[in-house]
Formats: C-alpha cells, structure tokens, sequence
C-alpha cells in the first residue's frame, strides 16, 4: 500500500515536471537543505531583532531625553545606519575589518569575525536597533502630554515616567511600524547568502549553481520567504488584537 | 481607443524591427570581469583578458561588430537563454549538465584544476585529506560540481566571484579552495599575497563535471552561430592569432591536446 501511494506521489511529481518548465524533481530531493536554510534565516532574523531591540529600547529613550552627548551621538549612529545598504554593511565587517592587521591578530578575529555567522548577526543587529531606535524614539515623542502630566503630578520620577508610562504607552504605538520594521529585517536578511551562508537564498544560489539552473533555486526560495511574511503578519496580527483592542 | 492602439502596434513595430537589426549587425558577447587572467576590469572601466581578446579576435574573423556585456557568473546562463546576449564568453566548461540547456561551440582551452592551500597545510589534495577542512569554491562553476562529488567530506563554502575566494583564504576563513590551476597561479599564487601558499596535490579532471574544455556557449537554436564560432577558432588558431593572445598570458599553449 505505501509502495503504491508513494509512485503515485512520484507520478505527479512527473507529471508536474511536464507541464511545468521547472525542475520540481531537483527542488523536491534537495528540500532538507531548504529546510535547514529556513533555519539558518530565522535564527539570524530573530537573534538580531531581539539583541536589536534590547539595545534600541535605552538609545530611544537617550535619545528623546535631548540629553546634550548621548542624544547626538544615538542620532549620528541611525543616521550612519539607516544612510548606507544592508550589504554594504555586511561587506564592511566581513571583508573589510579583515584587512587590518591587528584585528586579525586580535581574539576578536579568531573567536568571532572569522565567523560568516557572527559578521551577519553582528552587521543585522546594528542596522535594525538603529531603525527601531528612530521607530521608537517617535513613539516617545508622540506621547501625550496629559499622560506625562499625570505621571509627575502623581508622584513618578522620571524613571519611573519612562517604565511605568512612556515605555508601554511607546510600545503599542510603535506595533504596526514594528511588524513593518520585522519583515524587512527578514528580507534584508537575504544578504546573508552574500557572505557565504547557507541561508534560504544561499541554498537557492547553491540549487542553481549546482544545476546551473535560472529559476528553481529563486523560486523555491521566494515561496518559502512568502510563507515565513505570513506567519509574520499572522502573529502580528494577534499582537495587534491583544494591545491595541482599545483602538479598534 | 483607435489611438492607443495604433501607438501601441506601431510601438511594438519599432521593438520588433530594432531587436532583428541589432541581432544581424552586432554579436552581444557576454563576459564576467572577476576572473584573471581571463578576464577582469581595469580601474578605468575597461574588460581585459585572454577571454576578452579571444573575443575580439573571434569577431573580427567573423567580420562582425561586437559588444561586450559584463554579467555575474550566477546569471550568466540565465542570461544568455534571456536573450540578453548571443554568446558567452567567459571560460565555460562544455559539460553534460550545461548543454542540457545551451550549445557549445568547439573548445578554445583546456586547463586542468588544483587545490590551492597555505604552504604550512598538510592538505594534500586528496579527498581523505579535504575531509573536515573549509573548501571555498565559486558557485555556479564546474569546480563546485567536482569538489561536491571528489570531496564529499568537506565543508564547501561558495562565493559569487573566485576574486572572493582567494580573499577569504587570505583572511584564513577557509582552509583550502579549488580552481583553475591557471587562475590561481596568475591572479593568485604569482602576487604578494599569495606568497605563503601554493598548490597541493596534482592535477583534477572528471569528465563528468569538467568535461571536454572550455567552451563558448550560444542558445541551442543557434546552431548557425555555433558552427561559426567553432570554425573561427580553428582559424585563429592556424593564423596565428590565438598563439599571439596565448602568448602575452601564458607560457605555455593552454589549448590543449
């Protein structure tokens, strides 16, 4: 019985491959290393989203502080990131840092920027806590003053205003930006393939490669990001549900 | 309505009628710019190469005006089947696998491949010695094909241009890579960098994934083209014109037997 189910799998597979100018059979036999692209790709994605935003959560606050050092330094930095490519980032720490000898020498080199995977967490997390500092720090801003009012007229300091209600009142604000700022981090994340990693655009680069095939590796790879936004956009949607239920 | 659709037909007239002049006057060559001392860029902008000057050479035997299209490797094929271009250029292997999808003209050179790794490595070239190590190779090329089925062992890493694999193996990021042997001599081992390494192990060939030599490729229909092509290189080649490009490269005639 499951010989019989498993040619009549095989089967359509042939008979998808003649109706279709692709080569479904090569992308079907090399899916487990998709599968381990999907992993490599949600494990920089979410690493660099998460270490981005717990660095970009005090550079918000910093930087809407209008304190006279911090507040233009956080600026110079958004702008530096937020000014260049994704990719030419990447490029700059993982050829570029090498070309100094004493970072080579460095345990630095030999521990971490030696490592494909370490340069693009490193060159991801700085470039999205630089969006998310800029989302966030306009969340700040827009908070209203009668809430700021309140807060001090009660009693808080202004630690106190940040955590208790600036910081929550930001955060729901910044949500539908947020889920924004999370899809392109996913698709930036692409670079990766760039610098070597087997990531799902690396393993479609190495399907086409390998084959010298045009499409079947782009294809496979875009499906596969396609399917990733939706989850996205389906969590975000539940956020959205749960934290902004006294707006809609 | 009557008016959009006149522009439109005598639009798509236009298009029609530039694409078959520009396909009989010039011959669009694709070529890749990242792969000395085939071919490569100058700072100025311009391609330079033994693959550039076969090229030139090639067109003005055929009495043909030709333009040069750089292309990455990656999307070489793609683009020459995209009829971006009519022939590639870029010392392509006639492989199985390749003509599945485009013709060959007749082999304009034969190299064989080695194992490039520092001097102080005890890589030896072998696929026991491989086994475990980082072995960089250009993706898209007959090396990735070969290392994938000689070196089953080994961590490949793949890169969009062979320029990128011999940095990574300065910056120690890979232990080893395989390419042309020509290649790594001359863009390579033969500079500064290069000084601390050097080839490990003897010559690779694999009919399978190497094939019979390099190649220009054209679209299979253009069998026209194809035979043109070949016919051109056995002329430049008792001309003396191959020999005289073969030349200002190499030492010895990369033709092959």
């Amino acid at each position: 019985m499951a010989e019989k189910t498993l040619s009549s799998f095989e089967k359509f597979i042939k008979y998808i491959d003649s109706i279709l100018p692709l080569e479904i059979e090569l992308i079907i036999n090399n899916f487990d290393r998709f599968i381990y692209g999907v992993g490599i790709t949600l494990e920089l994605t979410i690493l660099s989203l998460i270490i981005g935003f717990l660095l970009a959560v005090p550079m918000a606050v910093a930087r809407s502080s209008q304190h006279a050092i911090l507040s233009p330094i956080i600026w110079c930095y958004t702008y530096v990131f937020r000014g260049t490519p994704l990719l030419v980032q990447t490029y700059l720490i993982y050829y570029g840092l090498g070309q100094f000898q004493f970072i080579k020498n460095s345990w630095v080199w030999d521990s971490i920027l030696s490592s494909a995977w370490w340069c693009a967490l490193i060159a991801f997390t700085l470039n999205t806590a630089a969006y998310t500092t800029e989302l966030l720090h306009g969340a700040i801003n827009d908070t209203p003053k009668g809430e700021v009012e309140a807060a001090i007229a009660s009693g808080h300091s202004y630690f106190g205003r940040i955590r208790r209600i600036i910081l929550p009142s930001a955060f729901r604000r910044a949500i539908p930006a947020y889920s924004n700022e999370v899809i392109f981090m996913l698709h930036g994340s692409v670079v990766a393939s760039t610098i070597t990693l087997q990531d799902v655009l690396g393993v479609g680069r190495w399907l086409n490669g390998r084959y010298y095939l045009a499409y079947e590796g782009f294809i496979t790879a875009a499906l596969l990001y396609f399917a990733i936004v939706f989850g996205i956009t389906r969590i975000f949607r539940m956020v959205e549900r749960k934290y902004l239920k006294y707006l809609q | 309505m009557n008016l959009f659709l006149k522009t439109v037909t005598a639009g798509l007239l236009v298009l029609t009628m530039t694409t078959t002049v520009q396909a009989e006057d010039t011959l669009r060559i694709g070529v890749e710019g990242a792969y000395k001392p085939f071919s490569w860029k100058e700072a100025d902008g311009t391609l330079k190469g033994f693959d550039v000057e076969i090229a030139s050479a090639l067109c003005a035997e055929l009495k043909r005006k030709c333009e040069l299209v750089e292309q990455g490797w990656d999307g070489m094929i793609p683009a020459l089947l995209a009829n971006k271009f009519d022939a590639i250029i870029a010392s392509m292997s006639i492989t199985e696998e390749r003509k599945k999808r485009i013709d060959f003209s007749a082999k304009y050179y034969q190299t064989p491949a080695r194992v490039v790794a520092a001097n102080s490595s005890a890589i030896d070239g072998t696929a026991k010695g491989l086994a475990g190590k980082r072995l960089g190779v250009q993706r898209g090329t007959t090396h990735q094909c070969y290392a994938e089925k000689a070196f089953p062992d080994a961590e490949l890493v793949l890169y969009a241009t062979q320029e990128e694999v011999f940095q990574d193996l300065l910056l120690g990021r890979i232990n080893a890579q395989i390419s042309d042997s020509l290649v790594a001599n001359d863009s390579f081992l033969k500079t500064d960098d290069g000084a601390k390494y050097s080839f490990k192990g003897s010559d690779h060939l694999d009919l399978e994934c190497y094939g019979e030599g390099v190649g220009i490729a054209v679209r299979k229909e253009d069998t026209d083209l194809r035979d043109k092509l070949s016919a051109a290189i056995l002329a430049i080649r008792e001309n003396g014109n191959y020999a005289k490009i073969n030349n200002t490269y190499f030492t010895v005639d990369i033709y092959g037997k």
